[in-house]
Order: structure tokens, then sequence, then C-alpha cells
């Protein structure tokens, strides 16, 4: 039996007192790009919190390759092979780009191995290496953060919000790489709220709304109307 | 030249101390966002320890170096972020400087109980004491040089750890995002615990090399670290080169001023002022300064605050406690001895004081380190102002202390937290140096405080004046219920909730917090101005305001009962010490120990222990249990089968280790049940069957002793008795139908029911 | 002239544009919506009207006066008042206490009766003597509302009033803002649930990016290509 990489079961979170997600189920199968749809407040970025082991779950269980991973730390599952881009910048601003890369060493490799491959992905990060990485441009910040998933090897990619804030022209750009991180087989977790920019990469689409599942499908399946409506009210 | 050239010299050399100091305050600080007050005792521990070894147990310089800084002190970091400052994340700002407060009075409790300062001491010797070396024409001591060259390699191994390894490069990503760290795969918990190691061992070093420059004492290594205050705010609390050269200039202030002051053309005094406070009081000046150039706090929406779950008391209650307040009193007055009614009034002032704290801290959420220096202003102008005690006088003292009180905070006002926090610890520093040392003020050590004069009343005694303490106590409490009740009590702790959800309602929140300050001061001005007695600048010291702060924090700040209770309880342990004399020295410890729980249940102490014991309320079979218990550890003692201090380790065994546990282990399941007796039995036996007085041959060890008991057995018997599997914690109608039922679940609802799912 | 305008506002941090040169118009008795996707600038904008966040540069004034370097509490004399995306109630006071500080700071007259219909009016009289800390969130949103209006605003800011609200309280706050709107209150909304902003708002100004990308009737939003863009982004 093929199990799933990733999966959700009845997931239920919330802040305080505030329930964010009400129940939510989602799978992702091996080597698999899911997109998480949604509009703003949908609890897309809470589900994501929740798969990376940041945010606990009232209630449910969160499977990492057929075995429970429900409350295990956030480290714990970044070292076994669990990646995550958070939303906003995944990077630390007040470090610079090498120092950046050395953080990411904790995944087990070293960081001679980290710098070659990025720098050779994006040479734009090598004539910055000793720069802060927070003085960058949001595009370049953005890459750096995902030099993190390009050189590390992941089993599981978890990204969020990798657009927020950016021109559509480098969003693109970026949503390359992920296809061809896809294409080396590691299994994707996108959250994205420019659905047809992420559409084109997806094999599966989840449109999440009030915290619940709204639609599930393949991804060329989802209709614009259908999104249409989720976004901007009927 | 040759003379500015030495003065250089020695003001890098201090310098050199302060930066090291400084460094380490910064560095836990960034890392885990909490002041560590406590840094300066901190220190203070390792000199003496270092002592201890090098010159009671003749271990060899290098040797008992190294343990000191590099086992003992690493070790004690370690332990102080895993025990106490872990549970501090989220909690408030009041709770975290509260803590370290709390470990600052346990470390001088432990200092003092552990090298009483009567115990012949040698002078701490220098490195390489005598020995010095010409330089540029003039000769330098090898200890000035060493500590100016271990200033030197500090700030280059900082430097590399922080930028060259990856623990310091972690250290430095948790500062800018935790989670990301974390989602790195990096462990917060374990670079706090380093960072806190660190911390130590930077304390360590400046303290050893302090203690060779002065004497070995107490008070000048704790106060160490307010010097060092100065540098870290010059750097930000961040930036550590920024830190360094803040240290090197105090440190050269503070020598020219030495070398300048010497000049016949110096003034000695001002507008009538003697200036020698001035040389000691640079460094808070400096403070002051770096706090008031700060940038305004930026009003922010979305901070995690906490919700304080106090009750506000009806008018029938307070009326009808502060009434049976004064008849209690005046009813045990005529009971007591002279010593214990002059505790108890002491008690009463310092419950006054804490009372202080109530509307400032409680209510409006400002922290205040300095409610004696308020008390001490009180008095000075109950002495000074014509009328001789009257009721006009203590009138007109309080109005000028409050004015003083708002007139100090305006300045700190725009700051927040720990620098507001900051800003009043400076001030106290300043009064005392520069007001309360001066002999204008003190006339040769200490001032009469005229008894209050009320027509028709005597109360020229010290029974008159405890009877005088709790009614002003009982009148001001009054007064502080009703400010709760009004319209500005309202508005304090709208300030506190949410400073700007009330800035955008409309409310001036400097106006706010101008009030609460003026109204905290006067409340502590009447402490000091109803002392009645002779009293003595010592009395109003910075230091001895920090276990009131504590002690209100712990009771329970937000009330007035909290307030009572705190003061009590401060006055109350000088009382045990006085009857008890050889349990003097667990009092020196007491309040920092109740401090330190803080981290575990930030709401207090109080509380905490409520909690504990309010499932025993109604269970009366385990209440006189419990109580038979007690009489029975009495009832031994009474007849001499055990020792006075068995009576004292059992008991306390029993409340604190045995007495909370018992419920769990009557309901506990069988097999547990009996795990969990046989533990608490056996804990119980070792503290009633050793003979301490003579197994052990000091106080401090016999305590030690007593926390370890409990700490293990008492721990032990908790985790047996209550680590039961238990049934789902949801709530029961998601269970096994929104919620899956987990395989351990499933179990326990079988085994529960008796029936298979 | 419009109740509120704000003119070419622009904020920066460090090299971030968080907003860039924004111009927008609040009149009186009406409902105007802010929408966007997340990090457009919605909350940054908010805060440089109610005085948080100092602009880079641009103008904000409200009845034809200059606000733009007032402090927080006197804007809110001016009749401004708003709540907050994240809650921020006075958690230790009652719900009573809470409406009457703000009706206390505005030196109404008549407090008890002015917060006794307020709370009736976002209909949480029932909820008056219990401490705001422990409500739910639907029933603390509107609590923060009657707070806000305690202050007897001509302006509105209403930041995700809908979020944690159900389906009742939800309808309930559309007839709400309808109600006050006709008192003649200005009301500027910044929410997710599209369908009770397309409801109540009289016009919605989208923002991305930190610009604004469209402005018009919800009827007009809705079918905006452009919108849908920055919503759902290019296709890759």
């Amino acid at each position: 039996m093929n199990t799933p990489i990733l999966e959700l079961r009845n997931i239920r979170a919330s802040y305080g007192s505030i329930e964010v997600l009400h129940g939510v189920n989602l799978t992702v199968g091996r080597g698999e790009v899911v997109a998480l749809l949604g509009p703003n407040g949908a609890g897309k970025s809470t589900l994501i919190k929740v798969a990376s082991g940041i945010l606990r779950p009232s209630a449910g269980q969160l499977m990492i390759a057929g075995r429970d991973a429900t409350g295990a730390s956030a480290n714990a599952l970044a070292r076994a092979g669990l990646c995550t881009i958070p939303e906003g910048r995944g990077i630390f601003p007040n470090l610079t780009v090498r120092e950046n890369l050395l953080m990411a060493t904790y995944s087990g490799h070293k960081l001679s191995d980290i710098e070659h491959s990025t720098y050779a992905r994006f040479p734009r990060l090598a004539e910055r290496r000793s720069q802060l990485a927070g003085t960058m441009s949001g595009g370049e910040q953005q890459m750096l953060s995902l030099a993190r998933a390009l050189a590390t090897d992941p089993v599981i990619l978890l990204l969020d919000e990798l657009s927020m804030g950016l021109a559509p022209l480098i969003v693109s750009e970026l949503y390359q790489q992920v296809a061809a991180i896809a294409a080396e087989g590691v299994s994707v977790l996108v959250v994205e709220q420019f659905a047809r920019t992420v559409l084109g990469v997806a094999d599966q689409a989840v449109l999440l709304a009030h915290g619940k599942v709204q639609a599930f499908g393949k991804a060329s399946e989802i209709g614009e109307d259908v999104l249409a409506s989720a976004y901007l009210g009927s | 030249m040759q003379e500015l050239l030495t003065f250089t010299i020695i003001g890098l050399s201090t310098g050199a101390i302060y930066a090291v100091v400084a460094s380490g305050l910064v560095v836990t600080y960034t890392t885990s966002g909490i002041f560590n007050l406590a840094h300066g005792a901190t220190g203070m521990l390792a000199a003496f320890t270092y002592w201890q070894l090098r010159f009671d147990w003749d271990l060899s310089a290098p040797l008992a170096l190294f343990i000191t800084l590099f086992i003992l002190c690493p070790l004690f970091g370690l332990l102080t972020e895993r025990i106490v400052m872990r549970g501090l994340q989220g909690t408030t700002e009041v709770v975290r400087l509260s803590v370290t407060v709390a470990l600052f009075a346990f470390m001088i409790g432990l200092a003092n109980t552990v090298w009483p300062s009567n115990g012949s001491r040698e002078a701490f010797l220098k490195f390489f004491e005598g020995n010095t070396i010409h330089i540029g024409g003039i000769n330098v001591s090898w200890h000035k040089l060493i500590t100016f060259g271990c200033a030197v390699v500090v700030a280059i191994v900082l430097r590399l750890l922080l930028f060259r390894t990856r623990m310091g490069v972690a250290m430095r990503a948790v500062v800018d995002d935790r989670s990301l760290t974390e989602l790195n795969g990096g462990r917060p918990n374990r670079v706090a615990m380093f960072a806190w190691a660190l911390s130590a061992m930077l304390a360590g070093l400046a303290g050893i090399l302090l203690a060779g420059e002065q004497q070995l004492n107490i008070e000048p290594l704790v106060l160490l670290v307010i010097n060092a205050y100065a540098a870290a705010i010059i750097g930000g609390l961040k930036s550590l080169p920024r830190t360094f050269a803040g240290a090197a200039v105090l440190g050269l202030l503070d020598a020219y001023y030495l070398q300048f002051s010497d000049n016949s053309w110096f003034p000695q005094s001002f507008m009538g002022f003697g200036l020698s406070g001035i040389r000691a009081s640079i460094p808070t000046i400096v403070l002051f300064v770096a706090l008031l150039v700060r940038p305004q706090s930026r009003l922010r929406a979305g901070t995690v605050r906490f919700r304080e779950e106090n009750k506000v008391p009806s008018w029938n209650t307070a009326v009808l406690g502060a009434v049976s307040l004064i008849v209690v009193v005046v009813g045990i007055s005529g009971m007591l001895t002279r010593s214990n009614t002059l505790f108890l009034l002491n008690g009463f002032t310092l419950a006054i004081v804490a009372l202080s704290l109530v509307p400032l801290t409680g209510y409006a959420g400002q922290m205040s380190l300095a409610p004696l220096t308020f008390a001490g202003l009180g008095a000075v102008a109950m002495s000074k102002l014509p009328g001789d005690g009257n009721l006009l006088t203590l009138l007109a003292a309080i109005t000028i202390v409050a004015i003083v009180g708002a007139a100090v905070a305006l300045p700190a006002i725009r700051l927040s937290g720990i620098y507001l926090a900051l800003s009043t610890a400076a001030f106290a520093v300043l009064v005392t140096k520069l007001i309360f040392n001066q002999r204008q003020t003190f006339m040769s050590g200490n001032i009469s405080v005229p008894i209050l004069d009320i027509p028709f009343i005597d109360i020229n005694s010290p029974r008159g004046r405890l009877i005088l303490s709790a009614t002003a106590f009982s009148l001001l409490g009054l007064g502080v219920i009703a400010l709760r009740r009004s319209r500005l009590g309202r508005r304090l702790i709208a300030l506190k909730d949410s400073p700007v959800a009330a800035a955008t309602l409309g409310m001036n929140l400097t106006q706010t917090k101008l009030a609460a300050f003026a109204i905290s001061a006067g409340i502590a001005a009447c402490a000091g101005a109803l002392a009645g007695d002779k009293v003595s600048p010592q009395q109003y010291d910075f230091t001895q305001s920090l276990p009131i702060v504590l002690l209100a924090v712990v009771g329970g700040v937000g009330t007035v009962g909290g307030a009572l209770f705190g003061g009590l309880l401060l006055g109350g342990n000088a009382v045990l010490a006085n009857a008890v004399p050889s349990l003097k020295n667990i009092t020196k410890i007491m309040p920092g120990l109740t401090g330190i729980t803080l981290g575990r249940n930030p709401s207090g102490a109080t509380s905490q222990i409520s909690e504990k014991f309010r499932p025993l309320l109604n269970r009366w079979g385990i209440i006189s249990f419990s109580a038979l218990g007690g009489v029975g550890i009495w009832a031994l003692d009474a007849s001499r089968i055990i020792s006075h201090w068995a009576f004292f380790i059992g008991g306390v065994f029993w409340f604190l280790a045995v007495m909370p546990n018992l419920i769990a282990i009557i309901d506990g399941t069988s097999q547990r049940r009996w795990w969990a007796s046989a533990i608490a039995l056996t804990g119980l036996a070792i503290s009633l069957g050793v003979d301490w007085d003579q197994a052990v041959d000091s106080t401090g060890k016999r305590l030690l002793s007593l926390i370890l008991l409990v700490a293990i057995f008492g721990v032990g018997t908790q985790r047996v008795a209550e680590n039961a599997p238990r049934i789902h914690h949801s709530s029961p109608d998601l269970l096994g139908l929104d919620v899956a039922l987990t395989p351990d679940e499933l179990d326990n609802v079988e085994r529960e029911l008796g029936v298979t799912i | 002239m419009a109740l509120l305008e704000i003119r070419e506002v622009m904020v920066r941090f460090g090299g971030v544009m968080a907003v860039g040169g924004v111009d927008l118009d609040v009149q009186a008795g009406e409902t105007t919506g802010l929408i966007g996707p997340n990090g457009a600038g919605k909350t940054t904008l908010f805060n440089v009207i109610s005085g948080m966040q100092d602009p880079t540069a641009g103008m904000v004034s409200v009845n034809g006066v200059d606000i733009s370097h007032e402090s927080p509490h006197r804007r809110a004399k001016r009749g401004l008042a708003r709540t907050f995306q994240r809650l921020e109630l006075f958690a230790s006071l009652t719900v009573r206490d809470n409406v009457r500080v703000a009706a206390e700071l505005a030196s109404l007259t008549n407090i008890d009766a002015t917060v006794n219909r307020l709370l009736e009016k976002v209909g949480v009289s029932h909820l008056a003597d219990k401490t705001a800390g422990e409500l739910p969130t639907g029933s603390a949103r509107l609590v923060e509302i009657a707070r806000a209006l305690a202050t007897g605003p001509q302006l509105l800011l209403l930041d995700e009033p809908a979020s944690g609200l159900d389906e009742s309280e939800s309808d309930r706050l559309g007839t709400l803002l309808r109600e006050l709107t006709e008192d003649g209150l200005g009301v500027l909304l910044v929410e997710h649930d599209m369908s009770l902003v397309m409801r109540v708002c009289d016009s919605i100004y989208v923002l991305d990016l930190g610009m604004i990308i469209a402005h018009g009737t919800p009827e007009h939003i809705q079918h905006d290509p452009q919108v849908l863009q920055a919503y759902l982004g290019a296709p890759s």
C-alpha cells in the first residue's frame, strides 16, 4: 500500500479561544504537489503551522510517512527532513546570507555543499554572501529561503505564501524553482493565495475556507468560477 | 601627562569589568528577553566560591579558577535557565523581572548563610599581588593588566563565537525569529541554556576580578550590575561593540573624575549639598541619560497579555475587612512582647509600601523598583517640615512626595517595561547616594521622624504606633479599593490591559501614568512619614526595595490583600528569625525561594499554593488526617523523641510533599497508590529519622537536604500518583464523533466502561 | 469635502514599501470597504489613520482638518474610533466597564444610559457583567464595536470585525452597520468575508502591493478582471 507522506486527520487548531481549523483532512502523496488555496483568513497558514509542528493541534492527528507525529517538536521534524518555508520571508534578516545558510546545516548537510548548490542556482546570492539578508530585495530574500529547500534535499516541503508582497514576474520565477524541486521527487504542500499561479505546478488542489475543506480534486479540475466566488463572494 | 596616563589605565581597567558584566547581561536579554537583575549576584557568588576554593581549601589559583569559571558557573547558568527561566516565556514583564529579583534575593541569602559576614575572611587577593609592571613611565599592577586583558579576550571570543560558530549564529538567529530557527532544525531551548551558561561565566569572571580590586563583600559585588546596566543600555541591550564602548567611557569618566576632584579648584559642594556622592553616582547618571535619549516605545497592537483574575471586593467586604484588621491588631497588640510588637509594626510599614505598588504595578501595569525610596523621602519630608508631626505636616509630606513621584516619572514615562523599571532603579540609587547619604539630610547617620500628632490620642508607644500603622494600612487600603472602583481606576486597568486601545479611545496615556506614579509615591510616603522613630538611610536603600517588590508580586500585586500578605510575610520573616535563631538562615533565602516559583506559576505563589490545596477543601477526612499528622510530628518533638531540626524538616516535608499528594494517592489506581505511598513514607522517614543536629554540621547543609528531600520525594510521589492514564482531555461530546479515538484513548474508554468498543 | 481624506500616503519600512501613495475618501453616512490580498498594506493604512504609525509622506484629514501629526488620543477627540484585528479589549474589566471607560473618556453626560443603549444596540446586554477576557470571539468583537461607538465617533474604522463571528452574528453585524450609517456615521471596513463586504459597502477600494488598483461599487469590483488577477495571480 502506498502510504501518504503527509496526512492530517481531523485537525482542529485554535489560538486561545478562537478555533481556526474545524476538523481538516488532507493528504499529500509521495512525489505529489498539493496546492492549498483559499481566501485570507481561511486557516491556510495555521494548517502549515500544524503540519510543521510549530502549533500543536487541539485535536486530530498529524501523520508523517504513516507514523503519528502529533506533538513532535518543529525542530525534530525539521531534522527528520520536513522543510518549511514559513509565511513572510523565511530568512533571518539580521544574519548574513552565509550565516542563513549555516543555519540550514542542522539538516545534516555540510555548509560547503549548501553554499555550492545555492550559489550555482542563484548566482546573485553568491555576490551578496556577506550582506545582511534583511537588506536584500524581497525577491532575493525569497530565493534565499528557497535555497534551504533546494540544498537540503528534504522529504517534504511546506511552502507558505511565497508570493506575498512580490511582483508577478518574480513570483513566476520562484515557482519555476518549486517545479524543479518537485521534479526531483520531493512532495510539496504549497499554500498560495494566487491560485492561477500555483495551479500550473500542482497535481492536486484543496480549497480551504472558514477553517474547513470546501473542495478538493485534481488541480486542473478546479474551475475559475469556484475560485472567484470563494475569493470575492458570489 | 603621566598622571593622565595613569588614570586612563585605571579607567580602562574599571571599564573592562563593566564590559564583561554588561556583555553577559546583553547575551541573556537578547536570547531570552529576560533582563537578569541577579546577574551581579551571580558574579558575587562566583567570587565567594573562588575564595572558598582558593583560600579556604587551598587549591592552586588556576585550578580554582577553572572549577569556578568553567564548571560551576556554566552549570549554574544552565540550571537557572532550565529550572527557573524557561517557564517564563510569554509571561508579563513584571513577572519576568520579579523572578530575577527573587533569584537575586535567593543568592544573597545563600551567600549570607554559607559565608556569614562575621566569619573571619582574609582579604581577597589580587592576582600576582604586589607585582607591578612598568609601562610608559608608570607602574601598573598585574591585576589591572589582567583585568584589561580579560576584557579584550572576552571581546574577541564573543565575536568569534557569535559570528563563526553555529551555536553563536543560532543565538542571533533565535533573536531574529525563534520559530524559523526551529523550522531550520535548531533547538532554541538548548541555545537559551547555552546563553545562560555563557552569561553566568561572564558574571563570574567579572565578580572575581572586581573582588580582587575591592573587597570580598556582598553588597558592592551585587551592585556592580547597576553600573553595568548603563553600559548595556548604551548598547541598546543589543549591540556588543557599543556595550564595550559604553563600558570604557564609564570607566574613564570615573577615573578622570577621581583625578580632577583631587584638585583644589574642584568644588566640594554645591548650594550646600556635598558632592562626595557624585563619583559613585556616575554610572547611574549615565544610565539615566542613556535611558532618556532612547526613542519612545511605539504603540503596538496584538501584544500578548495576561488576564488577572482579581475580583474587586464589594464595599461591604472591604469595610468589614478593614475594621476587623484594626480590631484584631488592637486585640493581639496587648499580648505581644516589645520586640515582636516592633517586628509587626515593621511588617505593617512594609505592607503600606507594598500597597503603594497596587495602583501602579497591579492596576496600571507599570513596574517600579523604587517604592522604598519614596517612603524614605516621606520620612525626610515629615522630619524637615514644620509642624512637628501634626496631620497637616503629614498631608504636606505626602503631597510633596507625590509631586516628586510624578516629576521623576515624567521624563521616564515614554519608556515602557524594563526600561521604565530600570529608570526607577536609577532614580532610587541616585536619591540614596545624593540625598539620603548627605550629612544635611541624615545628621550623624539617622534622623528622627516625629510621631504623628493626633489630638486627644497618645500613640507614643510601640503598641500605639502598631495600632496607628495598622489603621493607616486599613484606611489606605480602603482608599485603593475606592480608587479601583472609580473612573481613574478603570482607566488604570485599561492602560494595563491595552495601551493601544486606550489611546485610540482618547486616553492621554502620559497623564494617566503620571497619576499612577503620583498616587503610588504618595502612599509610599505615608509609610515613611508614619515611622515615628529614628530612621537611618540604610532602611531606604535601593536593595531593600527589591524584596518588597518581589513579595508584593508573589502575594498578588493586583490586590490590597496581596500587599498585606507580602508586607507581613517580609515582616514575619524577621519575627521567625528572632523567635527561632536557628532558622535565621531560612528566613534569608525564603523570599527568594517563594519568588523563583513564579516561573512555574506566573500568577503568584499564593494562587499556586491555594490551587494545590483547594481540592482538599471538601475532603474532611484528608484534612483531619493531615492535621493529625502535623500534631503527631509536633508530639514527637515535644516528647523529645526527635530534635527540633527533625521536627522542622519533617513538618515542612509533611506539609509540602505529602499533604498535596494525598488525594492523588487515595484516588489512584491500586498499584500506583502503593508505590506513591512508599516514596512519600521513605521521604518522611528520612526527614524525621535522621538526627540532623549531629549528622549534618551546618544550617546551610540541613536546608539543602530539606530542599532535596522535598524535591526528590515530593515530586516523585506526585509523578507516580498522578501520571496514571487519564481519560480524553477534550470535551466528551467530541469524543469519537468529530475526533477519531486514538488507540490509547480506546484502551482507556474500554477499561473505564468495562466494554469493548 | 469627504469626512476622511487620505492623500498620497506612503509608508516605508526600511527598504520595503508597505503603502505606496494611497488616495482614499470616506463619506459620512456610507460604508467604504478596503479589501486586498494578504500583505497588501491594509492594517498599515489603518494604523496611519488612527495615529499608531507615522506615514513617510502624505496627509490624513478629518472634516478638512489635517491630523497627520496628531497623537492617537487627539484623533479620538476629533471623532475617530477603531477596532482591532486581534482583539484589544480591556480583558480584566467587565463588558460594561469596557464601554464605560470609553464613554467617560469622551466626557459624555448620562454615561449609564449611553452604555446600556450601546450594549443593547450591538446585542450583548446579557453579557454586561461578564469579564471581557472570558468572552468568545464573536461577542468580544461586538463589545469592541460598542466600545468604539461609546466615544461618539463620526468615523469608525473596523479591522476584520466579522472574523470569528458565526453566521447569525455576522448577519447582525451587517444590520448594525446599516443602522449606523443611517445615523450619519462614516465607516471604513477591512474584511475578508466578501459576502459581508459586498452586502454592506457603498463603495470599495482594492489595495494590492501597497497601491489602490481599483475603486468602485461592489458589482464593479466583483467583475473587475484586474481585481481577480490581484487575488488569483497570473497564470504560470
